[in-house]
């Protein structure tokens, strides 16, 4: 067995580490955030804290899963099984490095975005089917959030597409050889990071579960395993986030030629993973009509006159 | 490639067959989604990657997603659910079925005259993208023209007076 695009070895290693990452990130959230407020964060279970996902991990297996009487059964259950799925899906098209990755498609970066469009169906089956009214509001709000900010995270990328001329993501980062695409297309960054966030709704704009305003959102009726799903398929969501930043505009496997290729790939991950997290501590939540008038009025504009110009400069 | 073609075009039969018969709304909707997806896999199938893709961001992923909301605003309960039952009795089938038996038989003996060989043929995003803003661009503006009417209208329907 070797390392090789699609082999059984690679799917198989991807498939792991992806879900590892993800729910280690449990733990690594909680602590940087107390390193950020300036408090202690778990630190009691293993060394520092190590163990803390074991525990939560074994807490939530453990739990009872309760499908309520008045919910959609069906609906119900597949609701959290459609987000870990598109997900896990996205990570098929994902350059880790040249040897390393699960398909070469042509057609990588719309695969994305039409996986991302189908993960709102998660949100709202699982709040649809809750029969509960704050679970209601929140697939409510999620539906119109993710569909808006769907529109800019591809419009924003456009500028990438038509730069690099291929929809591929190994030739998106193979054009990035001598120049990062962060320098040319900043804008396009910017929009993408912010549309990043919208779509797997983090703080600061996860309205969609304000536990001020709405309960849980469309998860308050879950529990046990089923809620660990839509748990740990909001941090699956921020590493794909992470791993597309570095992929589109931050060069993917290119680096100092003292460090392997996936390394590099990993480093820049993490680092944005941990600037999701910084804004986690850092920015408060707006409030509704806010991030829906913010994303059409300014960043629909924005993302279409970044395009306008990318398209001119090539052109001229 | 022939064996996943025929799959996909039976879920997708088989799916909007679903569709018609199902009493629950939400499940009638997550149907008619499995159809539109299994047409995404034919038309990857048959060599239009593009076309796929965009069945599936398009079609499955921002159109159904509205009809879905429209539902949840709608707040349908179990009394839909009876009243659906009331009106797909066996009788109310026999005509459609009739008709759609016509249109099966002509569609056999059609499909009977020619060769069985799927066509393969690659067509990528660029070809696409070259076909439409070349011979096809007029009925590209009309259709932006149209979106925008459409856009418009909502725009004034919404409109606080």
């Amino acid at each position: 067995m070797n390392l090789d695009i699609g082999s059984g070895l690679t799917i198989a290693l991807i498939l792991g580490v992806v879900i590892m990452v993800s729910a280690l990130l449990i733990t690594v959230e909680r602590r940087l955030l107390g390193f950020w407020q300036e408090r202690l964060g778990p630190n009691r279970v293993g060394w520092g804290g190590s163990l803390q996902v074991v525990a939560d991990m074994i807490k939530i297996f453990t739990k009872e899963d309760w499908v309520p009487p008045f919910a959609d059964r069906f609906s119900f259950v597949m609701a959290p099984a459609i987000i870990m799925t598109v997900i896990l899906l996205s990570f098929a098209v994902v350059p880790f490095a040249p040897n390393i990755g699960v398909i070469d498609s042509n057609i990588g970066i719309l695969f994305i975005l039409a996986m991302a469009s189908l993960g709102a169906y998660s949100v709202m089956l699982g709040g649809l089917s809750s029969d509960n009214k704050y679970a209601l509001l929140g697939s409510l709000r999620a539906a119109a959030q993710m569909v808006s900010y769907e529109v800019f995270m591809g419009i924003s990328l456009l500028g990438v597409v038509a730069l690099s001329g291929s929809f591929n993501l190994r030739d998106i980062v193979a054009a990035q050889e001598g120049l990062w695409f962060v320098i040319p297309q900043f804008i396009g960054f910017v929009i993408f990071l912010i549309a990043g966030v919208a779509e797997s709704h983090r703080l600061p704009f996860d309205i969609p579960e304000a536990e001020q305003e709405i309960c849980a959102g469309y998860h308050t009726e879950y529990s046990g395993m089923k809620f660990g799903m839509f748990f740990v398929g909001e941090y699956l969501g921020l590493v794909l986030v992470s791993s597309l930043i570095t992929v589109l505009f931050f060069g993917g496997w290119h680096g100092p030629d003292f460090l392997p290729p996936v390394l590099c790939f990993a480093l820049k991950s993490i680092v944005f993973i941990a600037f999701f997290i910084l804004l986690r501590a850092a920015i408060p939540r707006p409030r509704y009509d806010q991030l829906m008038t913010y994303g059409w009025l300014f960043l629909l504009p924005l993302s279409l006159i970044n395009l306008l110009v990318t398209g001119a400069i090539i052109l001229l | 490639m022939t064996v996943l073609f025929y799959l996909a075009g039976s879920i997708a039969v088989i799916a909007t067959l679903a569709v018609i018969v199902q009493t629950n709304i939400v499940h009638a909707l997550l149907y008619l989604i499995l159809s539109l997806l299994s047409v995404a896999v034919v038309f990857y199938v048959l060599g239009a990657p593009f076309a796929a893709v965009l069945e599936a961001i398009v079609y499955a992923g921002a159109i159904m997603v509205l009809f879905l909301f429209v539902i949840m605003m709608l707040n349908l309960g179990q009394h839909t659910r009876e009243q659906e039952r009331g009106w797909l009795l066996p009788r109310e089938f026999a005509m459609p079925a009739l008709l759609a038996a016509i249109l099966l038989g002509q569609l056999l003996t059609v499909i009977s005259g020619t060769d069985h060989v799927i066509h393969y043929q690659r067509v990528g995003v660029l070809e696409v993208s070259a076909l439409l803003f070349g011979p096809y661009v007029l009925a590209v503006e009309l259709a932006s023209i149209l979106l925008l009417a459409g856009l418009v209208s909502a725009y004034h329907l919404a409109k606080k007076q």
